[in-house]
């Protein structure tokens, strides 16, 4: 098993930067959108990128949930390892909001095929984007494109990427890992 | 997250600990489904589940039925009174029958103690016992156990007594296996003629007298007297059975601490418990009847994720 370095900290922390930046310019100040993190791996970015859009860019108020997709995947009994269910926090309703689904990579799209159902169960929303940190191009199953993305990258099917986070795993860092 | 060691839930008796504790973690996640504006996933969409009632009961079986729903599942019903058990068929050829239209999962109560076992031997598909005479009633044990968590925040150590028809109560005997096997201490508590010979076996032990069984416990089981039962008299009267073994208003704000009230269902008011205990603060009864769909999802999604895909 070798891995390589797809991001370190420092590249991290601008493209952070610069996806709040994009998120600002579509969303000004953030009175009719919600961030959406996508359980598991997802909250770490949306928290992040709620953390900077507060402190940087003085958005006050920034309605933040959490979204666990387990009971809406498409693969239960279908794949060998047990699904494992994380919590749901939304304290908002999303009927006529803007939603920003935050995940970490986005791969097959399947994920976010299931957050799509998932949703529902709060409301209707006037629209749903899609933010993520790296995009696995070439590799999706449903036709689901990120709106706001921090780097493409093109990995085979053997290969893995993860993304690491100082709240985590102690350091800020995307790596590619093959088997 | 790991998967349950079983793949029927027959009783308690068959159940780890870590079973226990993954069916209520699973439950959690199905509490805060059900309280969504839509209380609704599609995990179970491909899965077929029957519901064979050969006894009656509502609440269980209106439990089990919104929880398959609430899983997207598909639901067909069966209750004795109407089928051809009554034309002399055997259950493993009615439940074969059944299965024969492609269902994957089995809930069923039946008056027979082992029906559950029995059926698991003979057929293939998932069963969850419903109730199987006075033997077992896993779900509501799983549920009462649920309960006492969400409201004293663990089971382990606490103090829990369960007051009145022990004999005939399938509710009584997995209680006391849930318990045990998540670190509880269980006094039971009933006229003599109701508290089986060897029950002390359980690791349990018997108190027959109400006011110092609560003034012990933490936490009180009433149980209902199930006179359909019962082919003789256990006690003389009703009457008297009400002042031994019945618990008031009067005997509850006599004791020194508040201990939670927890009823399974049916209530006959005025007998093991009043109306005012029943409707007080320190009576759980209703929220026991919530977590009942949370934890009967839990365990069906637990159990259908054991099924093999074709």
């Amino acid at each position: 098993m070798s891995q390589k370095v797809l991001l370190a900290s420092k590249e991290m922390n601008i493209i952070l930067h610069r996806l709040a930046c994009q998120l600002v310019e579509n969303h000004t100040n953030f009175e009719n959108s919600v961030l959406i993190g996508i359980q598991p791996r997802g909250v770490f970015l949306a928290d992040r990128i709620a953390k900077i859009l507060q402190e940087e860019y003085n958005i006050s108020r920034i309605n933040l949930g959490r979204l666990d997709i387990t009971f809406y995947r498409d693969d239960f009994r279908r794949s060998d390892k047990p699904l494992e269910a994380n919590k749901t926090h939304i304290d908002f309703v999303v009927e006529d909001k803007r939603v920003i689904f935050i995940d970490d990579v986005l791969y097959t799209g399947r994920s976010i095929r299931a957050a799509l159902t998932a949703v529902q169960s709060f409301g209707r929303p006037s629209e749903i984007e899609l933010l993520t940190l790296i995009d696995r191009r070439f590799s999706r199953h449903l036709p689901i494109q990120p709106d706001y993305n921090g780097r493409q990258v093109d990995a085979i099917n053997e290969e893995k990427v993860k993304v690491n986070w100082q709240e985590n795993e102690g350091e800020d860092a995307v790596y590619l890992i093959s088997k | 997250m790991s998967e349950l060691s079983v793949d029927h839930l027959l009783g308690i008796k068959y159940l780890q600990e870590k079973d226990i504790k993954l069916i209520f973690e699973t439950a959690d996640h199905f509490k805060e489904v059900i309280n969504r504006p839509i209380k609704k996933v599609p995990s179970l969409r491909d899965i077929t589940i029957a519901n064979l009632f050969f006894e009656n009961s509502t609440r269980t079986r209106l439990s089990f039925e919104l929880a398959e729903k609430r899983l997207s599942a598909d639901v067909v019903n069966f209750s004795a009174a109407s089928s051809s058990v009554k034309k002399g068929e055997t259950l493993i050829d009615t439940v074969n029958n059944i299965l024969s239209m492609k269902v994957d999962m089995v809930v069923m109560r039946h008056p027979n103690p082992g029906a559950g076992i029995f059926l698991s031997k003979h057929v293939n598909a998932s069963i969850i016992n419903a109730g199987d005479g006075a033997h077992e009633h896993p779900t509501q044990a799983l549920l009462d156990s649920y309960s006492i968590r969400e409201k004293l925040g663990t089971v382990e150590g606490k103090k829990v007594v369960i007051v009145g028809d022990i004999l005939h109560s399938r509710v009584a005997l997995s209680n006391i296996f849930a318990l045990k096997l998540q670190g509880a201490q269980v006094k039971v508590c009933g006229p003599n003629t109701l508290i089986p010979k060897y029950i002390r076996s359980l690791g349990v032990e018997v108190e027959p007298n109400l006011r110092k069984a609560l003034e012990w416990c933490d936490v009180a089981n009433m149980l209902r007297v199930q006179n359909e039962r019962m082919e003789i008299s256990y006690f003389p009267s009703t009457r008297e059975y009400i002042q031994l073994f019945g618990l008031n208003k009067a005997l509850l704000d006599s004791l020194d601490k508040k201990i939670v009230i927890m009823h399974p269902g049916p209530i006959n008011r005025g007998v093991e418990i009043t109306s005012d205990v029943a409707d007080s603060d320190q009576a759980i009864i209703l929220d026991q009847v919530q977590n009942g769909v949370a934890i009967r999802m839990a365990v069906i999604y637990l159990l259908a994720s054991k099924i093999k895909q074709v």
